[in-house]
């Protein structure tokens, strides 16, 4: 469990990202983004649709090459390299590894048609795992850990609702501990019961495991709930950042003002 | 500096963008110290900026001039320029906050979300618990409530799990936004206790209390923030 730990005392960034921008021919989805994310942090970055949110994910977890500027992780080793220049096996230690991803959409981060065990097994046979008996051991302690029940871990996930969908999709991720995690729409297109499980479950993962995450939402309470600091985007631009409850409760920027004031009271 | 806190002319105006641009002047010179031990009960009308000097001290409302001084970890911080790491490190180890209303998580329990300040700082979950229980029982929060998530409580309820999340922690400065607003006479006194308690342990705390009596038991200084009311 919670180990006295506390990863956010650490004073080297995990990642940085430098004037990071992304054209489309003559369309700009992304222009002039820098921040440092420092191990077991939670960053939201917010916005509405076709704000460059989800650009800027694809461009930090190196599914993008950007137009300009540059990525950077803290690899194991301790030393920050550049994304754009990592050799092979690098790049799949990370996604194999050390980064987790999780889709809005459940279907593309998981094989449906497999099951429930062998989708959260499969990470860690990538990994070198070959003892069946550990691995389904392993697999069924990530189930419990997400509150699916383990007698359906020989079900294929789409035998699944939503909200198991998704919370498979975060075992697959995580049973290789990685150290930093991007989420798209996490709760996106979930039933409002579901999604305050979900956001209950994935906070007490990301503290217990010291875990960084980039998260893009753009439903505000999801960055309040789960973020430490918020990165507000508009126009391919980033507005507004801070800590989550300061641009929350005090935001500064007229569209952040616009976005904070209209959330309907529940 | 000996001071736990020490404001020296800080300035808040919020400007409302969606009604073109209005400058709302909330407070301005705001100076006082807070000395460990010391409980400052911050006194003046609705409106007159007290909740927003507290938020200003937590880092949850930007400053627009001057400098809050925090003593944190043996060096002096200014909250006014803080970086977002340096105010959730000073969150964690030495200002804690006890908000006029509970924001919880929809789906933990009473006794977590009071024991999570504690496991937040490395204390075993069965020792933050067995603490977060013992101070649930101190307010009258009975057992059978524990499990339950508090969104489900009278309001007077989840005002001492406020309470007991608040004051769970060892931090050296403490802030209170109405502590004892919706308590009866009984939990207010154990509301009374406990800050007693804070300041033997040698906890500045800063306080908003609207009840006369509750502010005369507590308060070792008053200051009266209409001084700070910013010309509008």
């Amino acid at each position: 469990m919670a180990e006295p730990q506390d990863p956010m005392q650490d004073d080297q960034p995990l990642l940085v990202a430098e004037h990071l921008g992304k054209n489309y021919g003559r369309l700009t989805a992304c222009r002039d983004v820098s921040f440092a994310l420092y191990p077991g942090e939670v960053l939201a970055v917010v916005g509405e649709s076709g704000s460059g949110k989800s650009t800027l994910l694809q461009l930090l977890s190196a599914q993008l090459a950007p137009s300009a500027g540059r990525v950077s992780y803290r690899m194991r080793d301790g030393v920050l390299r550049d994304l754009a220049r990592l050799g092979e096996a690098e790049r799949r230690f990370l996604f194999r590894t050390d980064w987790g991803y999780v889709h809005q959409d459940a279907a593309q981060g998981l094989r449906m048609a497999v099951s429930a065990g062998a989708n959260v097994g499969e990470r860690l046979m990538a990994v070198g795992w070959n003892h069946y008996g550990r691995i389904r051991d392993a697999a069924s302690s990530w189930l419990e850990r997400v509150e699916i029940d383990t007698a359906r871990i020989d079900d294929a996930p789409r035998t699944y609702s939503g909200g198991m969908r998704q919370r498979l999709q975060i075992a697959r991720n995580l049973v290789t501990e990685p150290r930093l995690v991007f989420m798209d729409e996490p709760t996106g297109g979930l039933d409002v019961s579901v999604q305050a499980r979900l956001l209950d479950l994935m906070r007490n993962l990301v503290s217990e495991l010291g875990l960084a995450a980039i998260v893009v939402t753009h439903d505000l309470a999801v960055a309040r709930l789960l973020s430490h600091r918020v990165m507000v985007m508009k126009g391919g631009r980033v507005i507004e950042t801070g800590l989550t409850d300061q641009v929350l409760d005090d935001p500064r920027e007229p569209y952040t003002q616009l976005l904070v004031s209209s959330i309907l009271p529940a | 500096m000996t001071a736990m806190i020490d404001i020296t002319s800080a300035k808040k105006t919020f400007t409302m963008h969606l009604q073109g641009g209005v400058e709302l002047p909330v407070v301005r010179g705001v100076s006082f110290q807070v000395e460990p031990g010391e409980c400052v009960v911050l006194s003046g009308p609705s409106g007159a900026g007290k909740s927003s000097i507290l938020k200003m001290i937590f880092g949850n409302y930007r400053c627009d001039g001057g400098r809050i001084g925090i003593r944190h970890q043996g060096m002096v911080i200014d909250l006014a320029t803080a970086e977002p790491r340096q105010v959730l490190s000073v969150r964690r180890t030495t200002i804690g906050y006890v908000s006029q209303f509970l924001r919880a998580v929809p789906r933990v329990a009473t006794i977590d979300v009071v024991a999570e300040p504690l496991i937040a700082n490395g204390i075993a979950r069965a020792e933050a618990r067995e603490r977060a229980g013992a101070l649930l029982r101190r307010l009258n929060i009975p057992e059978r409530l524990w499990a339950l998530p508090p969104s489900t409580f009278s309001g007077g309820e989840q005002q001492r799990v406020n309470i007991a999340r608040g004051f769970i922690s060892d931090l050296p400065i403490l802030l209170l936004d109405e502590p004892t607003a919706s308590l009866d006479a009984a939990n207010r006194a154990v509301v009374v206790e406990l800050i007693e308690q804070k300041k033997r342990q040698r906890v500045a705390m800063v306080a908003i209390v609207h009840d006369d009596e509750i502010r005369h038991l507590i308060a070792d200084r008053i200051v009266d923030v209409t001084s700070f009311a910013a010309a509008a």
